[in-house]
């Protein structure tokens, strides 16, 4: 997209202040409103904003789709993982109060990272292959 | 005020939904929608559902919308005029929207102390998420923690739904790819 000027820059401008959001929905989501989800789909629609106004190639040589689709699955097993890991230590099923043998909040607050870590990954990466494969087919 | 907030939310939200009815050209309609989308998370922050707005804001208004755009890319942006009367589907809209707002009458009443939701397990969340999980924020101790189960399903459900529609998109164009490759060779 050449021409454009104001658009390429407010978007240029834009999207760090996107991702910063993104990284900090994700990451407060214990404390305020927001969490996995939510920061998932902030992420992609920050590289989906990127992708309409630089183009889909461009997009494309920053998050390969090949990256992407190791992403989606990666995403679950790291959730489903977390509760395989709580198995193992001897609780039931995701329950995070084991993964710190010292202090059972601990254990609550990383396990509830780990997850939401899991989730943002699936999100984000299956929104922005859905976007890749619909942008692709216009050509 | 919270009262009128509401109100004009609700008014906007019709007028759009009349709108969208109205408008033949699809790109007037998804932009509309887009719109329709906004209104609804501010509606839902009005509601003090915070996490829901956001969601809904980053994906009614912003992802699906692009989405959208770039189906219609592909296809005609005006909607075929009908070819049929649709006074049946009319009428079966009208009866399935009044047997909705009859099915409304029953609900408890919005923000009442004394609706399940206040009274059994929701206000048992309350009480225990801060001495046992330590977590503020009771919407990510309930979704992640104690209903953990839920949410690694919603994650799978992610996934699914995210391979099926790839499925479809990616597989249709190799089989063009190759219809096309089989064509040039004869």
């Amino acid at each position: 997209m050449r021409g454009h000027l104001i658009l390429r820059v407010v978007s240029k401008l834009l999207i760090p202040f996107l991702l910063l959001f993104a990284l900090y929905v994700q990451f407060h989501g214990d404390f305020g409103p927001g969490g996995g989800f939510q920061a998932g789909v902030i992420v992609a629609a920050a590289f989906v904003l990127y992708a309409l106004i630089f183009g889909l190639q461009a997009a494309q040589k920053i998050i390969s789709p090949a990256l992407l689709e190791v992403a989606v699955p990666l995403g679950v097993l790291i959730y489903a993982g977390v509760g395989v890991l709580t198995w193992s230590l001897g609780g039931n099923f995701l329950d995070y109060g084991m993964l710190d043998s010292h202090d059972p909040s601990h254990g609550q607050h990383l396990g509830i990272l780990l997850v939401e870590a899991g989730v943002l990954m699936t999100v984000s990466s299956t929104m922005l292959l859905i976007f890749y494969a619909f942008a692709g087919r216009g050509r | 005020m919270e009262f009128l907030i509401n109100l004009i939310l609700l008014l906007f939200l019709s007028a759009v939904t009349v709108a969208i009815i109205g408008v033949r050209n699809l790109f007037s309609v998804v932009v509309l929608g887009g719109a329709y989308s906004f209104l609804m998370a501010t509606l839902l922050i009005a509601m003090d559902a915070v996490d829901v707005g956001m969601t809904e804001a980053a994906v009614g208004a912003g992802v699906s919308t692009v989405l959208l755009l770039s189906a219609l890319h592909l296809t005609k942006t005006d909607e075929a005029p009908a070819r049929h009367s649709n006074v049946l589907a009319i009428a079966l809209s009208v009866l399935t929207g009044l047997v909705l707002v009859y099915g409304t009458w029953d609900l408890p009443r919005y923000g009442d102390s004394e609706n399940p939701m206040n009274t059994y397990v929701g206000a048992d969340y309350l009480e225990r998420s801060i001495p046992e999980t330590t977590v503020p924020n009771v919407v990510t101790s309930v979704l992640a923690s104690y209903r953990g189960y839920d949410t690694l399903g919603e994650t799978v459900v992610i996934f699914t739904a995210g391979i099926g529609v790839l499925m479809l998109l990616k597989g249709r164009r190799r089989k063009e790819d190759e219809d096309g490759e089989e064509g040039r060779q004869s």
